[in-house]
């Protein structure tokens, strides 16, 4: 690791403005990806905000009828809060079938959501990688690709957003709420939240330079059936292949959204009509412009399968 | 370089240590308790697992200077030869180990997922979210995957764990 500095944060707006003021300054919540990062000098911050003492641990009802559940919230305790695992499930499942007992003990909702990509490439600094090193290429392209993107990529970068929790937030609309530097809060919607590679894979999401993340807020329940589905190389402790979050209400309608395929959670709306036609249709829609790999277009069909699979689990 | 204080097995401690420590060099290196282990250093083996507040953690994934205040437990707390933790014991009669490089972490690890289980808190194979979990070698074996053993001990692993909890069902 590079040395840095370190400062405990005393409000999220004093720790936005710190953020804002220090080059080259980090926020650390659980430190599961970070410090990760940090010991391959992949992430150099070389001051380090902890914001671990803002008393952001807290789920609470909203007036809309929702939960706001704060960004420091540990991944255990939202998949087990009793109202998260009531009207939420399939939240609770999504965190459930990420990482380990051990790291969902430290890993925070904020820190969750701003996971960094599982792409080899960005991991090796011996390798060109754009989003590691704006300009320097992109080793994936050509290379090793079988767990990475298959739509939505860009000529620069091919990887994945790699985390759960987040396929089951943009599946319920959830919205993200911040605070910036200046003091002003905003609330970005999860579909805006993250974004496509395009020509600068290194930005990431929507947030600015300091721009600290408070909560994220669940609308009132939906209902119907929530189903969590992870396809992956082992039963348990290993990233998705492909996943599948949907909540499918009793007349057949859904809503969907796939991880492991993009580098965003993917959702698309206008195709969700074609769920009641069955799988085969909507997976079609979903995936429409897929552009995968030689190595990873079994992704494809396995969307497919797992939202057959899916629907199937619905229906019985 | 930083100052932090917290308890170790009960112990008050006191450091000044440069912010890259992770809590696991800590209690190695600085505080000379070398049963947690380093096996990966990347959250990846769970050989390095601690209680911190009574929560299994990677320790190797986690600054010392964080933890300020807190209490920790290691596999030298939990008990010692002679007065050995229940866990403990159940791992030397089934055999849960081989060369034990990852039996501190396993032990560690499993004391705490007894007490989730315990607490309620669901597992990935959790057949309903809303009743209370079972211990089934099933969820053991589920709640147990971020520990892994190179020598393949796990199905002793099950058994001793799974006695653990018999005896205090
Ligand atoms: C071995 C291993 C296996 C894993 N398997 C899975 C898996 O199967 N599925 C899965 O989804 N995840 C998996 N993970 C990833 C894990 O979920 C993340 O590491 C964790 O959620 C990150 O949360 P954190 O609080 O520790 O973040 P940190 O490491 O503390 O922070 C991550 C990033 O977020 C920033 N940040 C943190 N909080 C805020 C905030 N409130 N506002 C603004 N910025 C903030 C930090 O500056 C940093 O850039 C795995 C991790 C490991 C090590
Ligand atoms: S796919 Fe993206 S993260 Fe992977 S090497 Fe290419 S630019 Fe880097
Ligand atoms: S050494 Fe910490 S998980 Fe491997
Ligand atoms: S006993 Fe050797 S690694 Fe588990």
């Amino acid at each position: 690791m590079k040395p840095f500095t370190y400062e405990r944060a005393r409000s999220p707006a004093e720790a936005a403005a710190a953020a804002a003021r220090t080059p080259g300054a980090k926020f650390i919540a659980g430190g599961t990806n970070l410090l990760d990062l940090m010991k391959l000098q992949i992430e150099t911050p070389g001051h380090l905000i902890d914001v671990n003492g803002l008393a952001l641990d807290k789920i609470e009802a909203t007036a809309e009828g929702g939960l706001r559940i704060g960004a420091l919230v540990r991944n255990t305790d939202l998949a087990a809060d009793e109202r998260v695992r009531r009207d939420y499930g399939v939240l609770s499942r999504a965190l459930l079938a990420g990482a380990s007992g051990q790291l969902r003990n430290k890993a925070t909702t904020g820190g969750n959501l701003l996971q960094r990509t599982r792409c080899p490439y960005f991991y090796d600094t011996n390798q060109p990688c754009n989003k590691r090193q704006p300009g320097s290429g992109c080793a994936a392209i050509g290379g090793y690709s079988r767990q990475l993107a298959v739509i939505g990529s860009s000529e620069a970068c091919i990887a994945t957003h790699p985390g759960d929790m987040s396929i089951a937030m943009r599946a319920l609309d959830a919205v993200v709420e911040t605070v910036k530097p200046d003091g002003t809060a905003r609330a970005i919607p999860i579909a805006e939240f993250h974004r496509l590679p395009g020509d600068t894979p290194q930005i990431e999401t929507a947030l600015e330079q300091g721009e600290f993340i408070t909560a994220v807020v669940l609308p009132k329940p939906a209902g119907g059936t929530h189903i969590y589905r992870k396809v992956r190389d082992r039963a348990s402790y290993a990233y998705a292949l492909v996943s599948v979050a949907a909540i499918v209400q009793r007349d057949g309608t859904a809503r969907v959204a796939i991880g492991g395929v993009a580098h965003k959670p993917w959702r698309v709306e206008a195709a969700e009509a074609e769920i009641p036609r069955g799988a085969k249709a909507a997976a079609a829609a979903i995936m429409a412009g897929a552009r995968p790999t030689h190595d990873n277009a079994f992704k494809v069909t396995l969307v497919e399968r797992t939202l057959g699979a899916v629907l199937a689990e619905a229906r019985s | 370089m930083s100052h932090v204080s917290f308890t170790v097995n009960g112990e008050r401690r006191q450091l000044d240590i440069d912010t890259r420590t992770t809590l696991l060099d800590a209690l190695r290196e600085h505080l000379h308790l070398t049963g947690s282990k380093k096996g990966c250093d990347h959250g990846q083996c769970g050989a390095c697992t601690a209680l911190v507040n009574g929560r299994r953690i990677n320790t190797c994934l986690s600054l010392a200077v964080m933890h300020e205040g807190d209490e920790v437990t290691t596999i030298e707390g939990l008990g010692k030869p002679g007065d050995l933790h229940p866990m403990q014991a159940a791992f030397v009669k089934h055999d849960g180990y081989q060369c034990g490089y990852c039996t501190p972490g396993q032990i560690c690890s499993s004391v705490a997922v007894l007490k989730e289980i315990e607490a309620g808190i669901p597992s990935h194979v959790s057949a309903d979210l809303n009743a209370k979990p079972g211990v089934t070698a099933e969820e053991i074996r589920e709640r147990m995957s971020g520990n892994i053993c190179r020598c393949g001990a796990y199905s002793n692993i099950v058994e001793a764990i799974s006695e653990v909890a018999g005896s205090q069902a």
